[in-house]
């Protein structure tokens, strides 16, 4: 994998998502919030379980590329 | 005694007993070999793999703790969701690469890999240590989750009588994996996934029907352990604590020594590339388990006199069991109780299998058998996973379980000590053996005694930067300094002009 090669471009977006991905993940105080409030469940609770979705779906993406 | 749930649960038993042995002829292979014995061959697919990595990963110690400490300790309890959130694209990126050179140069271990990159002895031999050191007291927590579905279904004769269920279930584990090797859990696996999803899927559809509806539930948690506690100006608190037992938790998952096994007997690196987007199915199932911690709250079932006596021995523990007795008919708390125990068997085979491979290969080898190979050395492989079961039986038998917890919870930091030689070592071999060996030491060294210094109760280290406290995994900040001393340390010997030893992979190996 050379620099400059398609593949490592794709890569550097995929290593990009994820980072956008974790960070979101591990920044407590943005969700860390009762409301807006899904069903009766906290957002604290539901939100987290949507990224789970939202992190898979960067992998497949990043799978899909040829990461 | 519950015969009801009893009859059940011995029949999935016994399913996944019979199953255990037949595994041996399933993709049938030379058991005398360790790579049949020990990685089936490397040959599962995607969709075995699924199954394999799932009931490995997702124990059912898993099952238990999660929901135990979101019944205890609310909020703080949910870090398991961005935990194996973060794992899976961090797995996509570094272990395709760990599968390729591992298939080209015929290593078995992350020890043997680590032993190949940086030609170094000691190195490999501190891998398997840790490896080792990290996976049993993870086995006999295997047995803590059995223990008390077996004590839930009403055995709960003292002494020899009592303990004989445990004993019998374990025998039969130590046989099958003796027999079959990594083939008995692959197979087994199947069964296990199974019952959980039916069972969790069933637990948030019919529990939340007879406890009002979810917003019920989550009404009757109090306010201070719905959320985590809120920063204050001097200290993070809970907020820095839970995102960091999610990013070490995450970076260590894939370094034990049983997750390396299930992800290097797959067929090909495209195998795991694809269940890293698959896999996450298992996250959502655990989110939803670990609600099922709240549901506890809301049956209030700790109040109930019939379950006293299992929460004074068990304490949050007992959540889980005594929410399914209280909440579901006794034939389906039987699949449940048998999804738990056979969530059990998985993780504790694979276990021991990975550990007997790094004994065998990076200690007993290494050390005092150099030229151990072919059937011998999976004859030795089998011998000691047997010893390796005996001895997590025997620890729980005979200590507090209290022990295990606490011993695991030192297992999660030391693992991580890994991560330079591993998880960086797959990218490059810039950093020198030695080096490497001196960070892992000083890591462990910080690591342990900042778990000492809260008294083995928590692996959440108060770190004092300027005015500020921020609490936060001990694994995270031990690992950080082990970085900073094996990059010190490379640097020193590069600048002293002292030589490389060679690196018997090359850049192609990983691709």
């Amino acid at each position: 994998m050379n620099a400059g090669s398609p593949t490592h471009g794709r890569r550097l977006f995929a290593c990009l998502l994820f980072t956008i991905i974790a960070a979101i993940a591990l920044w407590v105080p943005l969700y860390n919030r009762v409301e807006p409030s899904l069903f009766g469940v906290p957002f604290f609770y539901w939100f987290q379980t949507v990224w789970i979705l939202v992190a898979a779906a960067a992998t497949a993406l990043a799978y899909r590329l040829g990461v | 005694m519950r015969t009801d749930v009893t009859v059940v649960f011995l029949v999935f038993f016994l399913l996944v007993t019979v199953l255990g042995f037949i595994a041996a002829r399933w993709r049938q292979g030379d058991l005398d070999r360790l790579d049949e014995w020990g990685l089936a061959g490397r040959r599962f697919g995607t969709i075995v793999t699924w199954f394999l990595l799932g009931g490995d990963l997702y124990t059912a110690y898993t099952f238990i703790a999660v929901p135990a400490l979101v019944f205890g300790a609310g909020a703080i309890g949910f870090f398991a969701v961005p935990y194996t959130l973060l794992a899976f694209p961090i797995a996509f990126l570094v272990f395709p690469r760990l599968w390729s050179v591992s298939h080209r140069h015929g290593y078995i271990t992350a020890a043997d890999f680590v032993s190949g990159r940086f030609g170094s002895r000691s190195l490999a031999l501190a891998v398997a240590i840790t490896g080792i050191l990290a996976t049993m007291p993870y086995i006999a927590l295997q047995l803590v989750g059995i223990e008390v579905v077996i004590a839930a279904m009403g055995f709960t004769a003292s002494g020899l009588a009592g303990d004989l269920p445990l004993i019998i279930a374990f025998v039969i584990l130590a046989a099958y994996t003796y027999n079959s090797g990594l083939r008995a859990p692959a197979l087994i696996a199947l069964v296990k996934d199974v019952l959980i999803y039916i069972t969790v899927i069933a637990a948030v559809i019919v529990i939340p029907l007879h406890l009002g509806g979810y917003a019920a539930i989550f009404h009757s948690i109090p306010q201070t352990r719905l959320l985590l506690a809120p920063s204050l100006p001097n200290n993070l608190g809970a907020s820095s604590a839970y995102a960091t037992l999610a990013l070490g938790s995450a970076l260590a998952l894939f370094l034990y020594p049983h997750a390396v096994t299930g992800l290097l007997s797959a067929r090909s690196r495209d195998v795991i590339r694809r269940n890293m987007a698959l896999l996450p199915a298992y996250s959502i199932a655990l989110a939803m388990i670990a609600a099922l911690g709240f549901m506890a709250v809301a049956a209030n079932v700790a109040a109930k006199p019939a379950y006293a006596a299992y929460f004074a021995r068990y304490g949050p523990n007992f959540a889980v069991p005594a929410l399914f007795l209280d909440q579901f008919p006794g034939w389906f708390v039987g699949v449940a109780f048998a999804a738990i125990a056979i969530g059990a068997l998985v993780p504790a085979a694979i276990m021991s299998i990975a550990a007997a491979n790094l004994f065998t290969r990076n200690i007993y080898r290494d050390l005092f058998h150099r030229s151990l190979s072919g059937a011998a050395e999976a004859t030795a492989a089998k011998r000691v996973s047997l010893v390796i079961k005996l001895g997590a039986l025997a620890f729980i038998l005979l200590l507090p379980s209290q022990y295990a917890i606490e011993l695991q919870l030192l297992g999660g930091v030391w693992i991580i000590q890994t991560l330079p030689a591993i998880l960086i070592g797959v990218f490059t071999p810039w950093f020198r053996g030695r080096a490497l060996t001196l960070g892992w030491l000083t890591g462990m060294a910080a690591g342990t005694a900042m778990v000492a210094s809260l008294q083995f109760k928590s692996s959440t280290y108060p770190l004092h930067l300027g005015g500020l406290i921020v609490p936060g995994y001990a694994a995270l900040y031990s690992v950080i300094l082990n970085l900073i001393v094996a990059a010190a340390a490379t640097l020193v010997m590069n600048a002293l002009g002292v030589t490389r030893a060679p690196d018997e992979t090359s850049p192609e190996d990983y691709r």
